[in-house]
């Protein structure tokens, strides 16, 4: 609203943010390669995330079809199976999710939405990058040693993890370890550039209350991940220790083949406390950048302002503050004292209440808006049904009662592929279609996109909705086949069936997703400087895709906030945050 | 988990404490123009980013210890911990450590007064007084394993070595900053390209001095029967 003017209006001299020296590359190699322009990085990040995240995808392709028709591939043996899905599980979470959101999103916004000319620290941010792709090819390699990647499932947990009849037990684990620790190493340098920067390098007039949502996600997402990283790296250290030099802290005395190991004392239990203090914490690393980047899109492509934008923020902050105390909820099975569950299952149900507020303030945004059925928005509307599907199976397992008869059933595998599987896959895809013409300068294709998306959306409703039922019956995860077991009606083995091709389906779209990705770089629509009419700052860039430093010769002052949609009295149904009052309005 | 609970109900309080400056009732659709003017402090803070860059970055080194510490203390409730007698050395580097804390606080007023003989003095001081502490670090491990308190033999020394080994590598990382810095004072830069460095080396310095008195703290025997009575009291 332009009306309650504050401060001083008309424009202002952009002084006084000290301009930064940027490092000017001087070579192709500089410029392309060993880069320091957040730019590149991020687009380093994600087509190294995408990269490996296709390889997550044809594993979950094998999986579902030895599920789908047990025994028919040879290829497919019980050890091969539990390396695909331990390599599936870590590789979507961690080395697309995480890395893509954070290092893609996160190094390619931030800057540019904050009204920065780069990262404030640009060559750790460099050595972040390959630090990362140094823990992808140290997995990749666990492929290609004698045993094979690690068949330890994605939690890892000990003692079966490094005992020998665990597939990966000579070479996989090892290798994970090691990658994960690299990883953690790399998204540290990353991590304080992305929170410094939102610190530190805000142009003139962007207050914290002046961010785009985009960037509060990310960088509360990064503050998390910082704070919970270390716990995967201490377990991870540790289980290094056991596995190489022999102590014993998460490995206890054990019998195997009739023979005594050397391990003795050693507490699992240990290892489940670390693991889960950086694992649920790391489901809202990945869900706070989605929260942030979608109340943009459907900002944006709603024509409206952000219902409630202050809650949302505090929402945020508060859904992060909570995260961390509710780790135990992926350990009611463990044995744990039944108080611990109930206090552990009242936090868990707490989170719902900040994170219902985000779901109500999203549907207020729409309400009366000028929808555009635009591929972003599409892709943002899926996110938000999907998310309230996911969620509402996590308050069924949140309750240690419900939760403890349909623990490692299909049930679980359903609830947290619906709400940290496919509600941030779409938001991610959302955010590509959106931002895809800054980056590159063209539009993708719209009809390749709803092609893309309806096949993504329904075909994602065909994989989990019945994978509910599957779970439901008692159907257990992380069984290579299920043999002639009774409670397994022959029903369950058609559903089985209907989810592969489903599944082989939606795979298929994505190959038309990155046929969209690479034609239209070349062929796409030229997209102009801010297609979708958008506020926010880095749509105001003097060139399309940004230059080196971003802004020209002066950084641009901002001077209201990023949801300046369908203002009334306005010339445009939007107004750019880096526009100054009019003098009507002053 | 206690202690990382601990860690981060601190880090969080200091959150807090930071946004509650941050205007988070403001209401920004109202509120247009050029607002920092009308309310200072909203922006970036006037210390350098590298500062506070250094200061989230031990914000993390202190989680990844406090993690450490809690699996120290869940460890030690099982019926097999035996904990090992520190070996005297280990007062003598502690002694090493806090010399040059002490010498790199010195290189620090000095950077601040422009002095930049004495910086360079300090620089090196502290720098020799730490790899002094690494290599009495070195034979600490020595002796402990002639005396046959192998790192395998039980938790309590795994995590001896676990711990010294993990504070010595961020103590190495640090040099390399020390290094550098150094490097800078013999090439003859001015006083003011220094001292922001030679400020973050004492800062990290410092971090490293404290973290080793409770790690040290925590692996001589006497805090383990302290703890141990403590848990008998309580339960």
């Amino acid at each position: 609203m332009v009306d309650a003017t504050i401060g001083t209006a008309g424009a202002i001299q952009p002084a006084e943010v000290k301009d930064v020296d940027l490092y000017h590359p001087k070579s192709w190699v500089t410029k392309y390669v060993f880069s320091q322009d957040a730019k590149v990085i991020a687009i380093q990040y994600s087509v190294t995330a995408l990269s490996i995240g296709l390889v997550a995808l044809v594993l979950s392709w094998l999986i579902r079809l030895q599920l789908a028709f047990p025994s028919s591939f040879s290829a497919i043996g019980p050890g091969e199976y539990l390396q695909f899905i331990t390599m599936h599980g870590m590789i979507m979470v961690i080395y697309l999710l995480t890395a893509l959101f954070l290092g893609g999103f996160g190094n390619y916004l931030i800057p540019l939405m904050v009204g920065a000319r780069d990262m404030v620290f640009p060559y750790v941010n460099m050595v972040s990058y390959w630090v990362y792709l140094l823990a992808v090819l140290v997995l990749v390699a666990s492929f290609f040693m004698p045993g094979g990647p690690t068949g330890a499932g994605w939690t890892l947990y000990p003692p079966q993890a490094i005992l020998s009849s665990t597939p990966g037990r000579e070479w996989g684990i090892i290798l994970m370890l090691a990658s994960l620790a690299l990883f953690i190493i790399g998204f540290t340098m990353g991590g304080l550039n992305y929170v410094v920067t939102v610190l530190q390098a805000r142009t003139r007039g962007m207050t914290l209350m002046r961010l785009p949502l985009t960037v509060w996600g990310i960088f509360m997402a990064t503050i998390l991940a910082l704070l919970a990283f270390p716990a995967l790296f201490v377990g991870s250290v540790m289980m290094l220790f056991d596995r190489l030099l022999g102590t014993s802290f998460f490995m206890p005395a054990i019998v195997e083949m009739g023979q005594h190991l050397k391990y003795r004392g050693g507490s699992p239990l240990l290892f489940q406390h670390l693991f889960w203090f950086f694992g649920h914490p790391e489901v809202y690393i990945v869900a706070l950048p989605a929260f942030g980047i979608v109340s943009d899109l459907i900002s944006t492509h709603a024509r409206k302002n952000i219902f409630g934008y202050r809650l949302m923020v505090w929402a945020l902050i508060i859904i992060g503050a909570l995260s961390f105390v509710v780790w135990a909820h992926h350990m009611y099975v463990s044995g744990m004292n039944p108080y611990f569950g109930f206090y552990f299952a009242t936090t868990t149900l707490i989170i719902a209440i900040p994170t219902a507020i985000k779901v109500y303030n999203w549907v207020l945004t729409l309400w009366r808006g000028d929808i555009h059925l635009t591929v972003p928005m599409l892709f943002a509307l899926s996110f938000i049904v999907t998310f309230v599907n996911g969620g509402l199976t996590g308050l069924f397992l949140g309750n240690p009662v419900v939760d403890v008869p349909l623990s490692d059933t299909m049930f679980v595998v359903a609830h947290f592929h619906m709400v940290m599987g496919m509600a941030p896959i779409f938001v991610i895809f959302g955010a590509i279609y959106h931002w895809y013409p800054k980056v590159t300068g063209r539009m993708l294709d719209e009809t390749l996109g709803k092609f893309h998306f309806w096949v993504s959306f329904l075909g994602a409703y065909a994989i989990y909705f019945p994978m509910h039922y599957l779970g439901l019956l008692g159907v257990p995860r992380r069984y290579f086949e299920m043999g002639d077991m009774a409670f397994i009606p022959q029903s369950a083995h058609d559903l089985n069936i209907f989810i592969t091709v489903a599944a082989l389906i939606v795979g298929f779209a994505q190959m038309v997703f990155l046929f969209n990705l690479i034609w239209s770089l070349s062929k796409g629509k030229p997209a102009g400087s801010n297609p979708w009419r958008a506020t926010t700052l880095e749509w105001q860039t003097p060139e399309t895709p940004p230059g080196h430093g971003n802004w020209g010769k002066e950084l641009p002052v901002v001077y209201r906030w990023a949801y300046d949609y369908s203002v009334p009295g306005a010339k445009e149904d939007f107004v750019p945050q880096n526009q100054p009052a009019t003098p009507r309005a002053a | 988990m206690s202690i990382t609970l601990l860690f981060l109900a601190v880090i969080g309080a200091i959150v807090a404490w930071w946004l509650s400056q941050q205007r988070l009732t403001a209401k920004p659709w109202l509120e247009v123009g050029a607002i920092d003017d009308d309310f200072p402090g909203t922006g970036a803070s006037s210390l350098p980013a590298a500062t506070i860059g250094l200061g989230v970055f031990l914000t993390v080194v202190g989680s990844l210890f406090a993690l450490f510490i809690s699996a120290y203390f869940m460890r030690m409730q099982v019926a097999d911990w035996a904990q090992m007698p520190a070996p005297k050395l280990l007062w003598f580097n502690t002694g090493v450590l806090i010399l040059s804390s002490v010498a790199l606080q010195y290189a620090q007023v000095a950077a601040r007064r422009g002095r930049m003989k004495d910086v360079g003095d300090g620089l090196i001081a502290g720098g020799l007084f730490a790899v002094t502490f690494l290599v009495g670090q070195l034979f600490a491990w020595q002796q402990l394993n002639a005396a046959g308190y192998f790192l395998a033999a039980n938790p309590a020394n795994a995590f001896f070595y676990l711990f010294t080994g993990v504070h010595g590598l961020h103590l190495l990382g640090g040099l390399v900053a020390l290094g550098r810095t150094a490097d800078k004072v013999w090439r003859g830069f001015e006083v003011n390209q220094v001292r922001s460095s030679v400020q973050l080396c004492a800062i990290y310095w410092h971090f490293l001095l404290a973290l080793w008195l409770i790690l040290f703290s925590l692996l001589t025997p006497w805090v383990g029967d302290f703890a141990l009575i403590c848990r008998q009291l309580l339960t």
